[in-house]
């Protein structure tokens, strides 16, 4: 794998709360399309370490580089412009509006970007978001209609990655995209997100089942303490006998 | 229920409703200019006001000072142009629009609880501004008003000595029903741009603003230039309605500014329905005739209402009733709001909604209850 590959780089991240070390000399490639699981136990900073990537935090050491580009210190809206979508641990949806309108917005701000005023354009014209979005509302079997209120939490995953998805990310973090389904429901996320995998999209992944990490990952990177403690394909990580210490129980 | 859906069948009804106002308000005793010119004058401040409120979710307590901006520069131009209206308006809402950008700009630092005090704090300082410390260009207490030595730069040719001129559209009058008239095409415009704004993608990007203004950033967008741009639009057509309000009458007091008067507009919209479009038309439309109707009550005239009853009964029933109409009509007001918010949490519109469903799935299946 060469350099070019490398679609984010986080390099020498560190992220202290008060005395708590929650992210120390973090350092991680993650290849151009492929699946990054990383996993550790509860508290070894993965969610910390996503959210240093979407800018919801600036670390205070490091940079995190991603296609070229330095994200550390950019706003969440310039982030995503960059081309990173983001699924959040409880999905980040707009409840009031239809499921058609929610998968609308994420394509207006890819098309039209981060502002622009055009309130006398009618929206009932916008054929090309409106194609686009029902495309995708289908691959993911949800109704145009429906109201996202109303929708179940599993249902409610697909719709925010559906709208993820409408923007064509170059990169797609996922924070436990299974976590709370029942059995059926995460199988079937688990097909959705090999589907995407198929289109080629960077994929990070956060997630605490075992059986989703093992049949998604084209490689794992452990998390404990803060630190990364073991980094390799899934068999490798599997094989490790450091990670089956610290986190696999033994 | 498909006429109302497309956007010319709506402008159609609505232009017909609303010009039509004098005839069919005429039987509640609704129908003269005065008060037609308020209905038409706060629904237009209503629609605004709606659009930030409605749209973004953002609640301002402060949206009377850019009326009371708007009637300002408005009357300025009576005195320093011309009696004509449209200077007047334009100047009004320009005006309005930069003290709006100011406002929004620091206020919408803040979100929730917060942006509302800062709004409330900026009107009230507006207020106070407006009342004692500008008196050089508001006239303080009394009330900036015309006066037989304006310089009326525009007009220097055609004004005759004789008296205070009357506003004018092109020599038109602008007192009475011309006046009503004027008002009301200007509200039929100001429904179609609000219209055409909750109809386009700025409109739908807005109301993701009030669902999940996380979910907004994390999508990409830069929510603060949004709210700005909403915030100065609402700003401009409450200093659209003060200019009417000028035109209508042209003078200009601080009490526009006060903060009664930016709770008169939540309550409009509320009352009507926030978020619908034809919703604050019609909470305007209400709280300005139960204002005429309930102030203009007094002891006299309870006393002919209710003198069917016998004398003791008279006496007791005026005397509850008394606090509550007239000078007290605010007491009504209150009470009105309170069931509205309390059984109808979502205006008359939601109302109206409903007896829809209801009515409309009787034939199908029995009326679920839902909520």
């Amino acid at each position: 794998m060469s350099v070019e590959d490398t679609v984010l780089h986080i390099a020498d991240v560190h992220k202290s709360f008060g005395g708590l070390h929650a992210l120390s000399d973090i350092d991680l490639s993650v290849q151009k399309g492929t699946t990054h699981a990383i996993i550790g136990p509860n508290g070894a900073g993965k969610s910390t370490l996503l959210n240093v990537c979407i800018g919801r935090l600036i670390p205070d050491r490091g940079a995190v580089v991603f296609d070229g580009k330095e994200l550390t210190g950019k706003s969440p809206h310039e982030i995503n412009q960059a081309g990173v979508a983001r699924v959040f641990q409880t999905p980040e949806i707009f409840t009031d509006l239809t499921v058609m309108d929610n998968v609308i917005v994420p394509i207006l701000s890819k098309k039209d970007g981060s502002y622009k005023f055009n309130p006398m354009q009618n929206l009932a014209h916008r054929k090309d978001a409106r194609d686009q979005a029902m495309e995708l509302i289908e691959d993911v079997g949800l109704h145009p209609d429906d109201h996202a209120g109303s929708l179940s939490r599993g249902d409610k995953r697909r719709l925010e990655l559906a709208m993820c998805l409408s923007q064509h990310p170059k990169l797609l973090l996922l924070d436990e995209p299974t976590a709370g389904m029942s059995r059926h429901d995460t199988n079937s996320t688990i097909e959705l997100l090999k589907k995407i995998k198929e289109r080629g999209m960077t994929k990070v992944v956060i997630e605490h089942d075992m059986h989703v990490v093992f049949s998604l990952a084209d490689k794992i990177s452990v998390l404990a303490e803060g630190k990364i403690i073991a980094e390799g394909t899934p068999e490798e990580v599997k094989a490790n006998p450091v990670v089956q210490e610290a986190y696999l129980g033994g | 229920m498909n006429i109302m859906k497309s956007e010319i069948g709506m402008m159609v009804v609505f232009t017909i409703v609303i010009l039509t106002m004098p005839l069919w308000l005429a039987p509640i005793g609704a129908g003269y200019p005065d008060l037609l010119q308020k209905f038409a004058i706060f629904g237009l401040f209503a629609i605004g006001y709606n659009i930030l409120f409605g749209l973004t979710g953002y609640l301002s307590f402060g949206h009377a000072a850019f009326l009371g901006i708007g009637s300002y520069a408005a009357v300025w131009s009576f005195k320093l142009l011309t009696m004509n209206v449209l200077p007047a308006i334009l100047f009004g809402v320009v005006c309005s629009g930069i003290f709006a950008f100011c406002i929004g700009y620091v206020s919408l630092r803040r979100s929730g609880i917060y942006f509302s005090i800062l709004t409330l704090a900026f009107a009230q300082m507006s207020y106070n501004l407006a009342y004692s410390v500008l008196t050089p260009i508001t006239n303080g207490e009394t009330g900036l008003q015309l006066t037989i030595n304006d310089p009326r730069i525009l007009d220097a040719a055609v004004t005759s000595a004789t008296g205070l001129p009357s506003t004018t559209l092109f020599g038109l009058s602008m007192s009475g029903y011309s006046g009503f008239y004027f008002c009301a095409v200007v509200l039929i415009i100001g429904f179609f741009i609000a219209l055409r704004i909750s109809r386009s993608p700025f409109g739908l990007v807005l109301k993701g603003i009030k669902s999940n203004q996380t979910r907004m950033k994390y999508t990409g967008f830069n929510t603060r230039p949004y709210m700005i741009t909403a915030f100065v639009i609402s700003g401009m057509y409450a200093g659209l309605a003060g200019s009417l309000m000028a035109v209508t009458d042209p003078l200009a007091g601080a009490e526009r500014m006060q903060w009664t008067a930016s709770g008169e507009v939540v309550l409009m919209t509320i009352l009507g329905g926030a978020g619908t479009l034809v919703g604050p038309v019609l909470g305007a439309g209400l709280i300005k005739y139960f204002e005429n109707i309930f102030s203009a009550f007094n002891d006299k005239s309870l006393h002919e209402l209710f003198s069917f009853l016998p004398e003791i009964l008279e006496n007791g029933v005026v005397a509850i009733i008394r606090p509550f109409v007239g000078e007290g009509w605010h007491l009504m007001l209150g009470l009105l709001f309170m069931l509205i918010i309390i059984f109808l949490p979502g205006g008359v519109m939601k109302g109206i909604d409903r007896i829809k469903t209801k009515f409309g799935s009787k034939s199908e299946k029995p009326a679920e209850q839902s909520e």
